[in-house]
């Protein structure tokens, strides 16, 4: 007891209990996901589960649609998102606050309502469900993920610089173009990473909104996981962690390593 | 002029798109029909047979989606917290590798935390079930608060900890009545987010609830749909949980306001 107490007395070892559990809950399932990716049910080394990704031109194909999906949906979001995000950062504050907290509100609704309210909106509507739904779908649950860390960015811009801009004779899409836009680059790069990666890796939302007719990645790895496929299922969450690793390495470059600019905390 | 009507319009638009689906289900939560879209007529059929004690699985599926995200975000606020006062008091490299750390799972993407811990899950040789979802929730939810402790730390003056030692205060004392009150607005907002983290959560739920028949309220819905068709206590219940929430932020923003036009004042009497 005494022992234990010179150790916590120390109040940077605060962060052993938490450190221990990040490597047992965090690090130690990333690993297991890389071991039993290149290992077969005996729990021998292989790379048999990525030929076998590689020899289904279903699952690669399924792979590229919702990589695809993805895109689309960031764009789509991106392009209704920012000019809603340069609106709101333009009012008055007062109000601004009001308008924000309408776009955040549905999010504080459970994501499967949400979706199963969409989907009852297009059978209302007579509207079939399908790929349309789908983007729809997508767009209307992330894009307040897009609108508010660029609201963000862009309300703590500094408005002189716009300004200065203008009174050297910038035209207003001068102004938009080399100064606005630059600025709140960091803005729309957590934007852009936090509807795409959830996009890429989404399953009941392509079920409840087609109809189980379009599968994405994330349905295979689902169904192969539930057939207790582990290890292929694993090799696949393995390709899409890369897939993550490479989108975060091209948007993610913060300072000191942490999301604090991304402005939802 | 024009160029403001015309921006407020866009904003009004997408405003209107973003609450569709929602005012469709509240409206269609006063008619009895299976089938949504179809208006038989105005009643409160459905509220009535949500409480009438006959939908049992949504209830239990309601009673356990609070009772696992009240657990999991009490778990998660201390065990973050404390961890924040240990990251804030640690040296420049190891600080920057658990911070890297705790990072992991707010970038992956649900289907990869979930079908890790799954992994580990059976690795270890834990059954599946309430503790296992409860461990997952904690897993995405502490890094949010570690994230909403720390810049109270930063902001705090590191000297008055010093001051409080120095006039006698034994270290724990020093911790309860100098360093608690600067985090607990912090504390507070990681105990939010982690709670909404947590009812919002589908994925990671999905694959640590194990087969023994657990189910929250995500869970039920997939699982409702996929067997084709929800039933229409579910128009209810969305109604009921969108109109807690509302009223919720309205409580909580016009305290803020509140809040803030009376320290206005203040700074002004002064």
């Amino acid at each position: 007891m005494g022992r234990l107490f010179r150790l916590f007395g120390r109040r940077s070892n605060w962060a052993l209990p938490y450190a221990v559990f990040l490597v047992i809950f965090v690090v130690l399932p990333l690993l297991l996901i890389v071991l039993y990716a290149f290992q077969d049910a005996e729990g021998n080394f292989t790379l048999e589960n990525f030929v076998h990704f590689f020899n289904q031109p279903e699952v690669i194909r399924t792979f590229v649609y919702s990589v695809g999906i993805a895109f689309v949906t960031t764009a789509i979001c991106l392009l209704l998102g920012y000019p809603a995000a340069y609106i709101m950062s333009r009012m008055r504050s007062n109000s601004a606050v009001i308008v924000v907290m309408l776009f955040i509100l549905p999010m504080w609704i459970n994501m499967l309502i949400r979706t199963m309210a969409t989907v009852t909106l297009f059978d209302f509507l007579k509207m079939p469900l399908g790929q349309g739904a789908l983007v729809f779908g997508m767009v209307y649950n992330y894009l307040p993920f897009m609108i508010y860390p660029i609201y963000n960015v862009l309300q703590k811009m500094d408005h002189n610089l716009i300004e200065a801009a203008e009174d050297l004779g910038a035209k207003p899409r001068q102004v938009f173009a080399r100064v606005v836009l630059p600025l709140s680059m960091p803005g729309v790069m957590s934007g852009v990473m936090m509807v795409f990666l959830p996009t890429i890796s989404t399953f009941a939302l392509a079920e409840m909104l087609t109809l189980n007719k379009i599968r994405l990645f994330g349905t295979v790895i689902q169904e192969n996981i539930n057939n207790t496929m582990w290890n292929y299922g694993a090799a696949l969450s393995f390709i899409m962690l890369i897939i993550i690793g490479i989108t975060s390495i091209f948007t993610y470059r913060s300072k000191d390593g942490n999301l604090n600019d991304t402005g939802l905390i | 002029m024009m160029k403001r009507i015309l921006s407020r319009g866009y904003l009004l638009l997408l405003l209107a798109l973003l609450y569709a689906p929602i005012i469709v289900i509240a409206v269609f939560s006063f008619t009895e029909a299976k089938v949504m879209g179809n208006w038989t007529g105005f009643s409160t059929g459905i509220y009535e047979q949500l409480f009438s004690g006959k939908s049992v699985m949504i209830m239990k599926s309601v009673e356990n989606t609070l009772l696992i995200a009240l657990i999991a975000a009490a778990v998660a606020t201390l065990l973050g917290g404390i961890a924040a006062i240990g990251i804030y008091n640690m040296r420049h490299r190891q600080r920057r590798m658990i911070q890297f750390v705790n990072n992991i799972p707010m970038l992956n993407p649900d289907i990869i935390t979930g079908v890790s811990l799954f992994v580990l899950f059976v690795f270890m040789g834990f059954t599946q079930g309430y503790t296992t979802v409860i461990l997952a929730h904690v897993t995405f939810c502490t890094p949010y608060v570690v994230l909403s402790v720390m810049p109270r730390l930063m902001q705090m003056n590191p000297n008055i900890y010093e001051a409080a030692l120095d006039l006698g205060a034994t270290p724990f004392q020093a911790l309860r009545r100098v360093v608690m009150p600067e985090i607990r607005s912090g504390m507070i907002s990681g105990f939010i987010l982690s709670f909404t983290l947590s009812i919002d959560d589908f994925a990671v739920t999905y694959f640590t609830k194990g087969s023994i028949g657990l189910e929250t309220i995500s869970t039920q819905i997939y699982a409702d749909s996929r067997k084709g068709g929800l039933s229409p206590e579910w128009r209810a219940l969305s109604t009921i949980i969108f109109l807690a929430v509302l009223l919720l932020l309205l409580v909580i923003n016009y305290r803020t306001m509140k809040h803030a036009h009376n320290r206005q004042s203040a700074i002004r009497a002064k």
